[in-house]
């Protein structure tokens, strides 16, 4: 049983009219096997929620602490909080030019299991992954990120969900730029990580409609760069028929 | 032993082809004050496969060249060592040239042609290897339909100079494809150069340079469009890291008048992994008719992407390994064209060893 504690968090970011304050305090307690929805209009902070958790070095931290089962995660290189148990599902996943899928991922279990995976099971591991996400095995040979489609992004990064199973993942708008079909898919990958792996999920996203495929425990609205209203999965309901305007204007 | 004769111009730095170059270090090869000494390092490294053969001869040149080191050389040594493959020879195994003797108080001055008879298919790879002070005059004859896969290794100790014009002619449909890297040695500056002599002939140049503190890596192209239809292109990918390690790349294309059809593209992209290093880029596109298939250039220089750095790190992946792995995927595209396992796998980790030196 894993715990994620956000207490009283603020984060700035540098510009060019000086350092901006994104988060203004979020408190938020995550538990293995728990899926918290993170719910909000463009530009009130889930993003740099996402970021500041794994560690992206354009944030500041002015405020606030974050803890892994009592670890300070706040004071881990990024590499260490990956270690710890975090995983980031990336909005916009980066392009790595001449690094083939492959490579990355059996680098990336080397360093998060502290030895490299056999390679027989590690072959058999990927390739079962690849298949329960639909994806040509002609992706392995690829290099990260690079042509792939929005889609193909958005699969690579659930399989490594599942592949690496960390302990808590934070999904930032997994859902954007996904079709129908898409979708399905990549809800039943962190749905497969979580019947696994006991995952504990922060799920951000600006629309319902992911929660009908992975149904959250509770919904947090964010607004401004703190949560302003909490609920059950209900919450999401009110959303879909009101919009943010209630939050926004406040 | 002799004294190399100064009656040839000396270079002083102010010259545009020397403008870069750090004479002061080139330990007399450029003026002439270095002592000749007497040795053919060039040899085969296995024995050669059938309608391949090597051997010392004289050989008068294959083309002019305006470089005062070549001229040099040119008056001094008259033993050409020749590799020649024979007319519709297929040669499937590389072919590996490699260095047998090297010294720094005496200089070698180094003739080599290699000839493709025609529709002759070969690679070749050559390891300038060890501790030495080369001037080389290399040439390349690429007969009608032949293809060429030439691949030059500086994998020179630290104190090594190497000067050298690698120049290939090549003629009618031939292919000629060479790759050019550069990781070792203090000061080394390479001519590779390309003329071609009737139509329908195509040259990629391609190229990695590592360069680290205190080190020196000129390359120098020249591709000279004198015939119609043909078609070039020039990709040299370099890495900076370290004190004062200094790469230049000059990319001169020059697309005659007659040289209709044309089709070129050249690149040159600088990764700077550290402050102090010094990356010059200068392409030069220079065109003399309009009636081309397409002209272009890029020249890019940048430093680590701290997304690409994030993305690795978030999977785990140590700020140490993520830089290697960033680095090895920028030459990758180029040192996977050289098409042998194990030469590329020694290559990787002599960046690896060599990054790892820089403290990048």
């Amino acid at each position: 049983m894993s715990v994620l504690e956000i207490r009283g968090l603020q984060v700035s970011v540098d510009t060019e009219n000086g350092s901006v304050e994104i988060l203004k305090g979020v408190d938020l307690t995550i538990k293995s096997g728990e899926t918290h929805a993170i719910m909000g209009p463009n530009g009130s902070g889930k993003s740099t929620l996402a970021y500041s958790i794994a560690g992206h070095p354009k944030y500041t931290i002015t405020g606030g602490s974050v803890a892994l089962d009592g670890a300070d995660v706040l004071d881990m290189s990024v590499d260490e909080r990956a270690k710890a148990g975090l995983f980031l599902a990336m909005q916009y996943p980066v392009e790595v030019p001449g690094v083939s899928v492959s490579n990355f991922l059996r680098t990336a279990a080397t360093a998060l299991r502290g030895e490299a995976p056999k390679l027989r099971t590690w072959v058999a591991e990927v390739k079962s992954a690849m298949e329960a996400l639909n994806m040509d095995p002609a992706f392995a040979t690829r290099n990260v990120n690079e042509g792939f489609s929005g889609g193909e992004k958005k699969r690579h990064e659930i399989m490594q969900l599942e592949l690496l199973k960390p302990k808590m993942a934070i999904l930032d708008e997994t859902d954007s730029g996904l079709d129908v079909d898409a979708l399905r898919i990549v809800s039943e990958g962190v749905n497969r990580a979580k019947a696994n792996n006991d995952l504990g999920v922060l799920l951000i996203t600006h629309y319902t409609r992911i929660l009908k495929y992975i149904k959250p425990d509770f919904v947090h609205v964010f607004a401004n760069g703190k949560i302003v209203e909490e609920g059950g999965p209900d919450l999401a309901d009110k959303l879909e028929a009101n919009g943010y305007a209630d939050y926004v204007s406040k | 032993m002799s004294v190399l004769t100064t009656n040839y111009l000396t270079p002083t730095g102010r010259e545009e082809a020397w403008r870069f170059t750090p004479l002061k270090r080139m330990r007399g090869l450029h003026d002439g004050s270095a002592i000749v000494g007497d040795r053919n390092s060039l040899v085969t490294k296995t024995g050669l496969p059938k309608g391949v053969s090597f051997s010392r001869e004289a050989l008068s040149p294959l083309a002019v060249s305006d470089d005062v080191i070549i001229e040099r050389i040119r008056g001094e040594a008259f033993d050409v060592a020749h590799l020649s493959i024979d007319a519709h020879a297929e040669i499937r195994e590389p072919i590996f040239l490699t260095r047998s003797a090297g010294a720094l108080d005496t200089a070698e001055l180094s003739r080599v042609r290699i000839s493709l008879g025609s529709h002759a298919i070969a690679t070749i790879i050559v390891e300038n290897i060890g501790e030495t002070l080369l001037a080389e005059d290399l040439e390349i004859s690429l007969s009608p339909g032949s293809s060429l896969t030439f691949v030059s290794l500086q994998e020179f100790d630290a104190k090594s100079v190497y000067t050298a014009r690698h120049h290939a002619v090549v003629d009618k449909d031939a292919t000629f494809k060479s790759i050019t890297v550069t990781v070792g040695g203090d000061v080394v500056r390479i001519l590779p150069t390309v003329e071609f002599t009737a139509p329908g002939a195509s040259a990629e140049l391609l190229g990695v340079y590592f360069a680290t503190t205190g080190q020196f890596f000129e390359h120098r192209m020249h591709v000279d469009h004198a015939v119609p239809n043909a078609k070039s292109r020039v990709n040299f990918k370099g890495a900076l890291a370290g004190r004062d390690a200094h790469t230049v790349w000059i990319g001169d294309v020059l697309i005659r008048a007659v040289a209709e059809g044309t089709d070129t593209y050249e690149l040159n992209r600088n990764l700077l992994l550290t402050d102090g290093a010094r990356a010059d880029s200068v392409p030069n596109l220079e065109i003399e008719t309009g009636e081309i298939v397409g002209a272009g250039h890029a020249s890019t220089t940048g430093r680590f992407d701290d997304e690409q750095l994030f993305y690795l790190m978030s999977r785990g992946i140590t700020l140490e390994n993520a830089r290697r792995l960033v680095v090895r995927g920028f030459f990758n595209e180029i040192i996977t064209e050289i098409g042998n396992e194990e030469v590329q796998e020694r290559l990787m980790e002599r960046i690896d060893g060599e990054l790892e030196r820089a403290g990048a």
